[in-house]
């Protein structure tokens, strides 16, 4: 494990940033490039490779298993629950348009909450998929 | 300019496909896979895509290389020799190939503008996102709004992704854990008597 050292301290300074980066690109993906998709790849990635250099069990104590499990479902309820909302409040499933008081914060708003959700489900889909393919191979 | 950058890139990707398909080692075959993403993402920049860029470089060259070297960590690390001759299969390349060149010899000019790809809905979508949406970025706006119900789906099919995934290694493992635990108990027993 000394040799290490490098591998260790480089993860332990970049990893904040790495979450940041995810942040901005989830929430930037109106302005530039980004949404939640990629966003959530990138999150996930910041927990694969704290799992990488300092093994599972370490990254299992900060994101456990059970958690992953019920996240994966709940982006997805988060983007159909946008779309019931929408329905309750008199328009088509997942027209943003009613959720506030005029269409175009309506839209801007829906569009934040479904990528909430996307994000939410693509990062524990990945972290769960490796946490499976490790905890196999152990 | 950019024909010269295409033309370097494209190259790059073709040397690393030989290479793929000449190398044996499984774990070079997946690092030589994370550069081709990245190649592929660069030429996604060329290309003025740089959302697709950003998916290709952070699910192709990131995560999936990851989760294929997780793989291979399951696997054996050597590919092996095929048994039948692969005279079939490069007779089957080569007709799909061509099959596909032929196909873009009838595609209109790369980016020309009267074509239905860019006068049909484009055009709404690019004048109305910022009145409609306050989104600028009409990717996202065309995503998340207008191709909403899209987007719903990959959700859900990541979602099942996921989940069978989980059902297939994590279910499969507990019950032959449990199995040599019963075995364990009953030779205990055995020993106890």
């Amino acid at each position: 494990m000394k040799l290490d050292l490098i591998l260790r301290v480089t993860t332990k300074i970049i990893l904040p940033f790495m979450l940041l980066f995810a942040l901005y690109v989830q929430f930037h993906g109106d302005y530039g490039p980004g949404g939640g998709f990629q966003a959530g790849v990138i999150a996930a990635g910041m927990i694969i490779l704290y799992a990488l250099v300092f093994g599972l069990r370490a990254a299992q104590r900060v994101v456990p298993m059970s958690l992953v499990q019920r996240l994966i479902p709940l982006g997805v309820l988060i983007y159909a629950g946008v779309g019931i909302v929408a329905m309750m409040k008199g328009g088509e499933f997942l027209n943003y348009s009613v959720l506030a008081q005029n269409s175009v914060k309506g839209q801007h708003e829906g569009i934040l909450l479904i990528e909430l959700g996307v994000l939410v489900t693509v990062a524990s889909t990945m972290v769960g998929i490796f946490y499976a393919f490790v905890e196999r191979g152990r | 300019m950019e024909a010269l950058i295409n033309m370097v890139l494209l190259t790059l990707m073709a040397v690393i496909t030989v290479g793929i398909i000449r190398m044996k080692s499984l774990f070079g075959v997946v690092i030589l896979g994370g550069i081709y993403s990245f190649l592929m993402a660069s030429v996604m920049i060329v290309l003025d895509a740089v959302d697709v860029a950003m998916t290709e470089a952070s699910v192709g060259a990131g995560v999936s290389t990851v989760l294929m070297l997780a793989a291979l960590y399951l696997t054996k690390h050597e590919e092996t020799p095929s048994l039948h001759s692969p005279a079939v299969a490069l007779l089957l390349a080569a007709v799909v190939g061509a099959a596909l060149i032929y196909g873009t010899i009838d595609l209109p000019p790369f980016g020309s503008a009267d074509t239905p790809v860019n006068t049909h809905v484009a055009p709404r979508y690019l004048e109305k996102s910022i009145p409609e949406t306050s989104v600028p970025n009409v990717v996202t706006s065309v995503l998340g709004s207008y191709r909403g119900f899209d987007t719903f789906g990959e959700v859900t099919v990541i979602f099942t992704a996921g989940l069978g995934v989980l059902l297939l290694l994590r279910g499969r493992r507990k019950r032959i854990h449990s199995d040599v635990e019963t075995a364990a108990i009953a030779a205990d027993a055995r020993d106890a008597a």
